[in-house]
């Protein structure tokens, strides 16, 4: 085991960080050098390429190599001509659900569509956050933003859904509270030979905490927003053995907890769709009736209901396409392949 | 690739020749009228000798994957018309903010809009100058034949790569779509961007009274920190107005400061000229015609020609108002670069616009017409 102090040294450029305290980017940062450290790939080849926003500075200047910052939603774009002239160069776009999904999501689909041998750490945290916490296309329905006051009318992009869709040939879905799963992933996409990308839920607790509505100290929030991914997630292929239900309380949360403790065992937890809600522990069909007979409980909600997927979503081969520019320079040169 | 000697061949294959010659190696456009055949030429050309060609999801990220291939180490261009100009102004202040070397060809056509998509025009010389946001300056170029299709791209390599800078090579429909000689030169003068001297350099801080710094590229761990934000020397965003100022002034004054270098006029009879016709591009060619007609009758008049738009030649013209009585600037928009001459003549003699929007060339006999005028 490799103390931080090592990763830090040799990865990170030493700079007062930039990061709001308790951001998640620093978590991704963390994750990434961990994955190139573990595969021994020489950081003087790698090239980190992001746009502009939170996500942009995850690289850009902590990442110790070659760094390309860009404009608003162009990262990939930018990529994609480093890479196809140079394809030597191992090359990581860190972008966000505003830059690389709102402003740039043509170029996502496109180079998604070319297979090109990019990966892509794109860091949803729901919101156009360093502006000023603007909804984006990642923000949940009804959500209360600076720019959807009276919540938000708009429905969020499923982006891993979408880039599947557009042809990439490797896609994963972590957050910043599945550090271990994430930087395997990222380690996957290093070695995957072509489009990799991989959605991080990642928490600011400077715009989420309007988002989420989550009151209480702003450093008590990091954590808490960790545990609500944790909560708001299930993970592909891996089922959730627990049994329980959630209880939406109609008014105080306290009530609703003390009145369900009296079915089973309750915590208050942080839910992505429902907001605070009481877990109750035990047979959901047991307990329904008896929660949905309480006043101070206005829905019951299955375990999976609202709940967001993540894992592994795609990982198959097809030809990549700087490959693909190698051989038509070795066509036009008339050169036997 | 062509073979040296004698061609006739559009204005778009030879700005596509030019490109190869000079080195380019990577391409990356968007489909749009008339500036397309040089991307169909780069597309069949490029690979031949190891270059990159792409055609990209739109002009944004043409221009996008240009700046990327530069700083890979490319010589890098992108081709396109007025709407594709436009999409691409953002990261091309992006190229001016990071001293990226890049050729950006825009083959103008009649705007604003739509417009005549097919048509010639001038209307986008201001933009070539000022179309993105905040202060740098531009180099641009403007081609009135063929043979300077060729012969201009080259150069604004060879300007690019010297001054670590975006040149842009403003032609138009009329010239990308005519056909004409070619003569292809044996050899081709090529000059190559600075390289550093060691893993220190600064990438954006020189003591070089050049103004231009070395530029070090990916892959060879100078662990380079590009970015359009303000920075300091070793690229570390740093918002100070300190630091701004050096950057900003230093990335104009790189430029004014080689103005007599980079200046490229052609010029008739200016020696006992009292009328200048004042034109460049594909206006300068009626423009031309009407000068040779005038001198066959004996008016003194001359021609000036700027082959280099951007940076103004204001020393030059300045000089020549002292001695002049007027001057007539023709082009192909509403009256833009008379603009220009306006400011730097400053009342020293009379100047008369010749305008024409439409689609159509300034009729050399119009031209003939102010001449008279001005010379009675």
């Amino acid at each position: 085991m490799k103390s931080l102090f090592y990763y830090r040294d040799r990865y990170v450029r030493s700079q007062p960080s930039a990061f709001c305290p308790g951001c998640g980017g620093g978590i991704i940062l963390n994750c990434f050098v961990r994955a190139l450290d573990d595969l021994g790939i020489d950081k003087d080849r790698v090239l980190a390429v992001s746009g502009i926003g939170c996500s942009a500075w995850i690289p850009s200047p902590n990442f110790k190599g070659d760094t390309l910052h860009t404009t608003h939603g162009r990262a990939i774009a930018f990529a994609t001509g480093a890479k196809a002239f140079n394809p030597d160069l191992v090359t990581v776009v860190f972008t966000g659900d505003g830059d690389g999904a709102g402003i740039g999501g043509n170029h996502l689909i496109h180079a998604a569509r070319r297979n090109i041998d990019l990966k892509v750490i794109l860091v949803n945290n729901m919101s156009y956050a360093m502006t000023g916490g603007q909804i984006a296309p990642t923000t949940l329905h009804g959500e209360t933003t600076v720019t959807s006051p009276y919540g938000n009318p708009e429905f969020p992009l499923d982006i891993t859904q979408l880039v599947r869709a557009a042809g990439a040939t490797y896609v994963a879905k972590w957050s910043t509270y599945h550090v271990v799963e994430l930087t395997n992933a990222i380690k996957e996409a290093l070695t995957h030979k072509g489009f990799s990308f991989i959605e991080v839920l990642s928490q600011c607790p400077t715009q989420q905490r309007r988002i989420f509505n989550l009151r209480g100290p702003l450093d008590s929030l990091p954590p808490r927003i960790l545990e609500m991914f944790g909560e708001s997630t299930f993970i592909r292929g891996r089922p959730d053995r627990d049994q329980y239900v959630y209880a939406v309380p109609k008014g105080d949360i306290q009530a609703a907890l003390k009145a369900a403790t009296r079915l089973g065992e309750a915590k208050v937890v942080d839910h992505m769709a429902f907001g605070q809600v009481v877990k109750v522990m035990g047979d959901p069909e047991a307990l329904k009736p008896g929660l949905m007979g309480l006043p101070s409980v206005r829905y019951v909600a299955d375990k999976y209901e609202g709940k967001i997927e993540l894992g592994l979503f795609e990982k198959k081969s097809r030809p990549e396409f700087t490959e693909s520019l190698r051989e038509i320079i070795r066509r036009a040169q008339g050169v036997e392949a | 690739m062509l073979k040296p000697g004698r061609h006739l061949v559009l204005g778009n294959v030879a700005c596509a020749e030019g490109a190869i010659r000079a080195g380019c190696r990577f391409f990356a456009g968007y489909p749009i009228t008339p500036a397309s055949e040089i991307s169909h030429h780069l597309a069949m050309e490029l690979p031949k000798v190891g270059g990159v060609f792409l055609q990209m999801e739109d002009e944004i990220a043409s221009i996008a994957s240009v700046v990327g291939a530069s700083w890979a180490g490319a010589k890098a261009m992108t081709a396109t018309s007025g709407p594709g100009f436009d999409l691409m102004q953002e990261n091309i202040g992006y190229a001016h903010m990071t001293e990226t070397p890049l050729v950006v060809v825009n083959v103008q056509r009649s705007g604003p809009s739509t417009g005549q998509s097919t048509e010639p025009s001038q209307q986008d010389i201001y933009q070539a100058k000022y179309g993105a946001h905040g202060d740098y300056e531009v180099i641009a170029l403007s081609p009135w034949s063929v043979q300077e299709m060729f012969e201009l791209t080259v150069r604004a390599f060879n300007l690019a790569e010297s001054y670590r800078t975006p040149v842009m090579l403003m032609s138009d429909g009329l010239i990308g779509h005519i056909e004409e000689k070619l003569v292809v030169p044996e050899e081709v003068q090529v000059v190559d961007r600075r390289k550093p001297s060691s893993r220190d350099a600064t990438p954006w801080g020189t003591d070089d009274p050049s103004l231009v710094p070395e530029m070090p590229i990916f892959g060879m761990g100078h662990e380079l920190l590009v970015t359009g934000s303000t920075h300091r020397p070793d690229g570390v965003r740093n918002f100070s107005p300190e630091y701004h100022q050096a950057i900003v002034y230093r990335i104009r004054d790189k430029i004014l400061n080689a103005e007599a270098k980079i200046r490229d006029l052609h010029t008739e009879h200016l020696d006992d000229a009292r009328v200048v016709v004042l034109s460049y591009g594909a206006s300068a060619r009626p423009s031309y015609e009407a000068v040779v007609r005038a001198r066959e009758k004996g008016i003194k008049t001359g021609l000036c020609r700027l082959k280099t738009v951007w940076p103004f030649p204001e020393e030059f013209l300045s000089g020549l108002a002292e001695r002049v009585e007027a001057f007539i600037v023709v082009e192909m928009n509403m009256g833009k670069l008379v603009r220009e001459v306006e400011r730097v003549v400053c009342g020293r003699a009379k100047v008369h616009s010749l305008s024409k929007v439409g689609g159509v060339l300034p009729p050399s006999r119009e031209i003939l017409e102010a001449i008279r005028r001005e010379s009675r």
